[in-house]
């Protein structure tokens, strides 16, 4: 596998920080909006919009977790079942704006089991969807993200990758691409 | 480690202790679910299930079908005394007549011991054993050992006592072999008479006094005395019962630490438990039952995992 990185921790950071500008733009001060991460990456990006957004409006953010494993469309397809992460969402989303979040926008699966598991807790008056990297073209679903970090044009054979300092011990988005004499 | 090593529960005594700890793992998952304002998703919305029961039970097939019925799984509900099995069917006719229909999973209580793992090899479903006669009762084991790690923070190490009929009792067999394989150790208590034998071969203590016992242990798992089993009289009378083994409060409060009582349910209230120490702060009896449709969903979706497509 060859590597090359998308995005290094300075841009990284910088992409992170217009995301959060650009949500303040359409939410003012956040005051019916909260924020809900994918598990497992998405949660990652989440902490850091936070700590962002907490301190340029100088208040605390209601953020949340969402696990989607028993919402998924593979299970029985795949060799073993998916072990779930923890959900935590300690407060209402009844009529709130939701910002789902997410690292990797690839086929919109994912996103689709979100938002079925984004409406058990119950009904929204809106939800966006963010993510970090917008994989293009490669849409399974038609499901499109309001709040992009970088657009990149891949191949089903590459893999993107999103680390992070807390797990991976770098911030970077990493292509990984198949060598062409393999 | 995420699939079970298993393709029917059929017994503790088959499962691995990662086994048990995924089915944990996942019960901890679907707690949140059930939890929720909708409790239920999609997983297994293509699944039917069967639940075939030839013994009475309010609380184990009530806990079976909300699971399934939480995980989307489309349930249908067959109970002896309303069907062709008094007409002469046999076991796997019965069953197989079922099958046919396209269930995909039985779970099934019957009153002979073996009759689960009989099942599994002669049907083409996923078995789950809801209780077989005095064998096993797998399920209540796993939410038994799931209620006690979720109120002590985990299972080894811990002393368990088992009071009352453990000759009967499938419970305490399943329980012995689950809360051993956690790490956990074991003792029973009870009559002389309803103490098997030769139970000390698995490696538990046997006990025939309830306060030794209770000063023991860190949990209390009390039984109920099963009358309709019992073909001989294995003790006087009950109130004899109560009187050397029946837990009260004045016994509770006498002891020199606090303990969690539990209880796999139905309760004689006033025979082997008084309703003070049932409803008492230190009982997690309720606690067991919502944790047992937590952990059915999470057997029953670990095994439809295996179902071919």
């Amino acid at each position: 596998m060859e590597k090359q990185i998308i995005l290094n921790p300075t841009h990284l950071d910088l992409t992170l920080k217009r995301l959060s500008h650009e949500l303040i733009e359409s939410h003012n001060d956040f005051s019916d909006t909260v924020l809900v991460g994918l598990q497992p990456r998405g949660i990652h990006v989440v902490t850091r919009l936070k700590s962002y957004l907490e301190s340029i409006l100088g208040k605390e953010i209601q953020c949340g977790n969402l696990d989607i494993t028993f919402y998924r469309d593979d299970f029985r397809r795949r060799e073993k079942p998916m072990i779930p992460s923890i959900t935590n969402i300690d407060f209402s989303i009844e009529n709130k704006r939701v910002i789902l979040v997410d690292d990797v926008l690839y086929t919109g699966r994912t996103i689709r089991s979100g938002l079925d598991a984004l409406l058990t807790f119950g009904r929204p008056s809106k939800v966006e969807l963010l993510v970090l990297i917008d994989r293009r073209y490669s849409r399974d679903l038609p499901i499109q993200a309001d709040y992009i970090g970088k657009t990149v044009d891949t191949q089903i054979s590459e893999r993107v990758s999103v680390e992070w300092k807390e797990t991976e011990g770098a911030d970077k988005v990493v292509l990984f691409t198949k060598e062409s004499n393999e | 480690m995420n699939n079970l090593s298993v393709d029917h529960l059929t017994g503790i005594k088959d499962l691995t202790r990662e086994d048990i700890e995924l089915i944990f793992k996942t019960a901890d998952s679907f707690k949140e679910v059930i939890n929720r304002p909708i409790k239920k998703v999609p997983s297994l919305r293509d699944l039917t299930i069967a639940n075939i029961f030839f013994e009475n039970s309010t609380r184990t097939r009530l806990s079976f079908e909300l699971a399934e019925k939480r995980l989307s799984a489309d349930t249908v509900n067959f109970s002896a005394s309303s069907s062709s099995v008094k007409k002469g069917e046999t076991l796997i006719d019965t069953v197989n007549n079922i099958l046919a229909m396209k269930v995909d999973m039985v779970v099934m209580r019957h009153p002979n011991p073996g009759a689960a793992l009989f099942l599994s090899k002669k049907v083409k479903a996923r078995v789950i054993n809801a209780g077989d006669g005095t064998h096993e009762h797998p399920t209540q084991a796993l939410l038994d050992a799931f209620s006690i790690r979720e109120r002590l923070g985990s299972v080894e190490g811990k002393k368990v006592v088992i009071v009352g009929d453990i000759l009967h009792s499938r419970v305490a067999l399943s329980n012995i072999y689950c809360l051993q394989k956690l790490g956990a150790e074991v003792m029973v208590c009870g009559p002389t008479t309803l103490i098997p034998k030769y139970i000390g071969d698995l490696g538990v203590k046997v006990s025939h006094n309830l306060r030794e016992a209770l000063e023991w242990c860190d949990v209390a798992n009390m039984l109920r005395i099963q009358l309709e089993r019992q073909d001989i009289k294995y003790f006087p009378s009950l109130r004899e019962y109560t009187m050397m083994f029946g837990l009260n409060k004045e016994i509770l409060d006498g002891l020199s630490k606090e303990i969690i009582i539990m209880h796999p349910g139905p309760i004689n209230r006033g025979v082997e438990i008084s309703s003070d120490v049932a409803d008492s702060k230190q009982s997690i009896i309720l606690d067991q039952v919502e944790n047992g449709v937590a952990v059915r969903m999470a057997v029953i979706y670990l095994l439809a995992a295996k179902i071919e497509r």
